[in-house]
């Protein structure tokens, strides 16, 4: 999302830094995600009080108060309907959403996806760390099956939603994903989410290192992090492994993952196309699936009608047609008699 | 009163007759008057061959067949040219859209299809392909399309029974025994009569309208309006004259969308309708825009307004402005969608967790349904709160005459924000001395960043506070800000006496009728008052005084006491109350049958 940037000051890190501790547990994933935010942003070439973040109920959704910009922390699931509000009222404004897999996906599902349809300038970092942490360690929506909680003892018994299929599902113009620990990535994710016209939707792997630590250890810890994220590139083969000796390969329709030697080189690989709608979806689902690697970075990116540009154009458009409204014309009304 | 009209052949002398006849049946007294066209044999859809049918029933004695129908059905242009200017303002008009054809408009003279210009927008116009829906309804039978396309006339009949709540069996055996000999009739009937029956149903008619009392008027200038339309007016209005924008965030319900129709319309002055995934993301966006600094607006009825609770708890605590208009209709849950209510007073005041005192006003006429909603933004912008606007199907859905303001009289309204002229640390919960309001500080201004939200605030600075001190004085501070509000509620109106032997207290949409019996009880030399609210939080300041004044006071209410329960409460008052729930208004004859109890 670009904004002018009229006598933008120079901005550094401590701009956004506000005067509030920071009261997450030590060693949470949040930190990360904070730091990066609070480096990136001064680069983004907005002015300050042009950045709004709006948080919903959640760790995550502390957020907003630990950035020194307008921020509203609001009440469960509804962070994505109070930041349309704020988007149309004044669409100069830069406005990020911060929000959790149980704010996001279970109690606020529906205004996440409708959101993500009416494709408003509207930046979401879901913050997914598969468990529910304010409230102490319950399964979430996007918990794996059978995952044994206070609230599930025998495990739970609903099949996990894949945040960036559900985006891509609802039509979001931009789908990523990101890692708490990938700093270089991360900010590189939310810079693109900022430049892009139209919703941006992030899901950051985040680590809850009291509820559910490790959920994401096998694509952060050293042995098998190699294996088990697929860097998305556009226009570049799928390739990962540590020896870059591994790929994805369309067999049909089947994507399946092959070894690079003998048998198959990279040009038999499948490549990332970030406007393709399909490769994005597919990419999608090797998420819970054992036998695939994670898919990180752009996983779609196209530009579509913005919502709040339209409703700014038929305001025109009414305008030039009808005439800028004159109230008493109004309240006169085309039938009135006067009485003597 | 309903008027039944249509071309000669339409068979609107037959629908008229089986009203009638069902009517008769569940006890109504009635009068009828047909009016057949002299030549019967005029062309058809020409203005000369017009027949109607009106009927007047009513519980109580009829003695004419009235003036002023409610119901219009026309059943084509030239029904629709001839019988109009007999319809009661606001009246409802049912045509069959399928006849109103290029042909059919030109033999009634008319220049413009007037089912889809502005000239019936004071009308409640339902226009239906009936001839459509009846083919539809009868596609597998093996009869004419002509036969069927005579059968409309029933389908216009069961919306009639619908809107009325009359039984289908007598016109069903009726049927049964007219078409004996050809039961493809009996059944392709019965189906249209269904097909009608179920229509009403399905787009939820309204079914109570307003009555008003043919009284002089004062000398001005005249439009007829209806609740909703004034209510969206009176935001228009109220943001035009705080020279900030618009916004409103809602979901359809019955009786309120007509709220999102008409704002929707309003573009032109750029107002923003955004039409949301719920009733939680219409409240919520609307709290988002006002934090960005428009006037943020939203209406639903009751079960809407129950979904939204937890977000006016938020728009409380953020101590932003913010309107909610609550159609009523009749509860609890679904409820009777298309009956008119009182019975969310409590709801408003006090239907949140926590202690969330919000301003409550109610419109009491269509036409004060644009005051009120003017009146609601001014304290929500003044006060930085969120304020309930009550008004009710009832009003929503009636017409009257109404006295149109000069634009240039009504007051600015100054939205105040906040820009750090002098530069001090901008404390985003400091407080105006006067009305404990809050700096409206807008995203986009520099240097005023500030974070609020739903934990409680400290004093002053905004930051988060489990202080229980700071708690305890945040809850006052809030509660004083909203009892400050008297300050701006002009002394209470009595209509008679200062004292005497009963005082009519009453709120709302019950204005006219309560009126009414105070103005006949006057008439007969009884020592009794009226008091309207219109401020149902804060009440006004010298409403005590009023009360101990009369020897009784009644409460004459559409649900089972609420407003008494809460001058009991206030003012340990022995007020007595007058309450019913059956989708209708009260009626003036009820009240002054009660009110000669009590002084006996």
């Amino acid at each position: 999302m670009a904004e002018a940037t009229v006598e933008t000051p120079k901005l550094d890190r401590r701009d956004f830094v506000s005067d509030q501790a920071v009261r997450w547990c030590p060693g949470c994933g949040d930190y990360a995600v904070l730091a990066q935010v609070q480096k990136i942003f001064p680069e983004l070439g907005v002015n300050k009080e042009k950045f709004v973040f709006i948080s919903g109920i959640g760790c995550s959704s502390r957020f907003p108060y630990y950035m020194n910009t307008y921020g509203f922390h609001t009440i469960h699931g509804r962070a994505a309907a109070i930041a349309s509000g704020v988007k149309l009222a004044n669409p100069e404004l830069s406005v990020w959403v911060i929000t959790g897999d149980g704010d996001a996906l279970s109690i606020g599902g529906n205004h996440t996806i409708h959101l993500l349809r009416r494709n408003l300038n509207i930046n979401v970092m879901l913050f997914n760390n598969r468990i529910y942490g304010l409230t102490k360690g319950q399964y979430s929506p996007t918990s794996e099956l059978g995952k044994i909680t206070k609230s599930t003892p025998l495990g739970s018994l609903d099949r996990p939603f894949n945040p960036t299929a559900l985006a891509l599902g609802a039509h979001a113009s931009f789908v990523a994903r990101a890692i708490d620990r990938e700093t270089a990535q991360l900010q590189s994710m939310i810079q693109r989410a900022h430049s892009h016209n139209g919703s941006s939707f992030i899901e950051i792997y985040q680590n809850c290192n009291i509820f559910n630590d490790g959920a994401f250890a096998p694509m952060t810890v050293k042995e098998t992090k190699a294996d088990k994220v697929l860097w998305l590139e556009n226009n570049k083969p799928l390739v990962f492994g540590a020896e870059l000796n591994k790929g994805i390969r369309l067999d049909g329709n089947v994507p399946k993952v092959v070894e690079i030697g003998d048998k198959w080189s990279t040009d038999d690989l499948l490549v990332h196309d970030e406007t393709d709608w399909i490769i994005a979806m597919l990419l999608s689902n090797f998420t819970y699936q054992d036998e695939f690697p994670n898919p990180i970075g752009v996983f779609y990116s196209v530009d579509e009608p913005i919502y709040e540009v339209m409703l700014d154009e038929q305001i025109k458009f009414a305008k030039k047609n009808k005439g800028k409204g004159d109230m008493q014309t109004l309240l006169d009304g085309t039938d009135n008699w006067v009485v003597e | 009163m309903i008027r039944f009209a249509g071309d000669s052949g339409d068979g609107m002398q037959l629908t008229g007759t089986r009203f009638t006849e069902t009517t008769a049946i569940v006890g109504n007294d009635l009068s009828t008057l047909p009016d057949y066209p002299a030549e019967i044999r005029a062309p058809a859809g020409s203005l000369a061959g017009v027949s109607a049918f009106q009927l007047h029933f009513s519980s109580k004695d009829i003695h004419t067949p009235g003036d002023q129908p409610d119901v219009l059905v026309a059943m084509n242009p030239a029904a629709l040219k001839v019988h109009l200017a007999d319809l009661m303002p606001g009246g409802i008009i049912i045509t069959n859209e399928s006849a109103f054809s290029p042909k059919n408009l030109k033999l009634a003279g008319y220049e413009s299809n007037p089912l889809e210009d502005d000239k019936l927008d004071s009308y409640e116009l339902y226009s239906i392909e009936m001839s459509r829906l009846v083919a539809t309804a009868c596609e597998d039978m093996d009869i004419s399309p002509k036969t069927v396309e005579r059968t409309k006339n029933m389908f216009a009949l069961g919306i009639l029974y619908w809107i009325y709540n009359r039984p289908l069996e007598p016109t069903i055996n009726w049927l049964g025994v007219k078409f004996k000999k050809r039961p493809e009739l009996i059944d392709s009937n019965i189906r249209a009569l269904n097909a009608g029956y179920n229509y009403g149903d399905t787009v939820e008619i309204f079914t109570t309208r307003f009555a008003v009392e043919k009284a002089p008027l004062a000398a001005g200038k005249y439009r007829n309006i209806n609740g909703n339309f004034a209510t969206s007016a009176g935001l228009l209005a109220a943001s035009e004259k705080a020279n900030i924008p618009l916004f409103y965030g809602g979901y359809p319900i019955t009786p309120a969308s007509d709220i999102l129709h008409s704002l929707a319309s309003f573009r032109h002055f750029g107002v923003k309708t955004f039409q949301a995934e719920d009733e939680i993301a219409g409240i919520s966006s609307a709290i988002g825009a006002s934090f960005a600094g428009n006037i943020g607006v939203t209406a639903s009825s009751g079960p809407g307004i129950a979904l939204k609770s937890e977000a006016i708890g938020l728009a409380v605590i953020a101590e932003l402005p913010l309107v909610i208009v609550n159609v009523q209709r009749g509860g609890p849950s679904t409820g009777l969608p298309t009956k008119t209510e009182q019975a969310d007073l409590f709801q408003a005041l006090y239907g949140r967790n926590g202690e969330a005192p919000v301003p409550v006003i109610a419109a009491q006429t269509p036409g004060d349904c644009f005051y009120a909603a003017f009146e609601a933004c001014q304290v929500a912008i003044k006060y930085r709160t969120p304020v309930f606007m009550l008004s009710d199907g009832y009003l929503a859905n009636g017409s009257e005459p109404w006295s149109i303001p000069n634009f240039d009289d009504l007051p600015n309204i100054h939205p105040d924000f906040y820009d750090n002229k002098n530069g001090t640390p901008f404390m985003p919960y400091a407080r105006d001395d006067k009305t404990l309001a809050r700096p409206w500080a807008t995203p986009g201004t520099r240097g005023l960043e500030h974070r609020i939200g739903g934990l409680e605030k400290e004093d002053m600075t905004g930051n988060v506070s489990y202080d229980p001190e700071n708690h305890h004085h945040m809850t006052e501070l809030r509660a004083q800000k909203v009892a400050n509000i008297t300050e701006d509620i002009p002394p209470t109106e009595i209509l008679g006496s200062t004292s005497g032997d009963l005082l009519i207290l009453s709120w709302g949409g019950t204005y006219g009728s309560c009126r009414s019996a105070t103005e006949r009880l006057q008439n007969e030399n009884n020592r009794v008052s009226l008091v309207h609210l219109r401020w149902l939080n804060p009440l006004p300041k010298d409403l005590g005084e009023i009360l101990i004044r009369f020897k009784n006071v009644l409460i004459p209410e559409l649900n089972m006491g609420q407003l008494s329960k809460i001058i009991r409460a206030d003012y340990l008052v022995d007020a007595q109350g007058l309450n019913h729930v059956r989708g209708r208004p009260l009626r003036a004859a009820d009240i002054v049958t009660k009110a000669q109890k009590l002084i006996g």
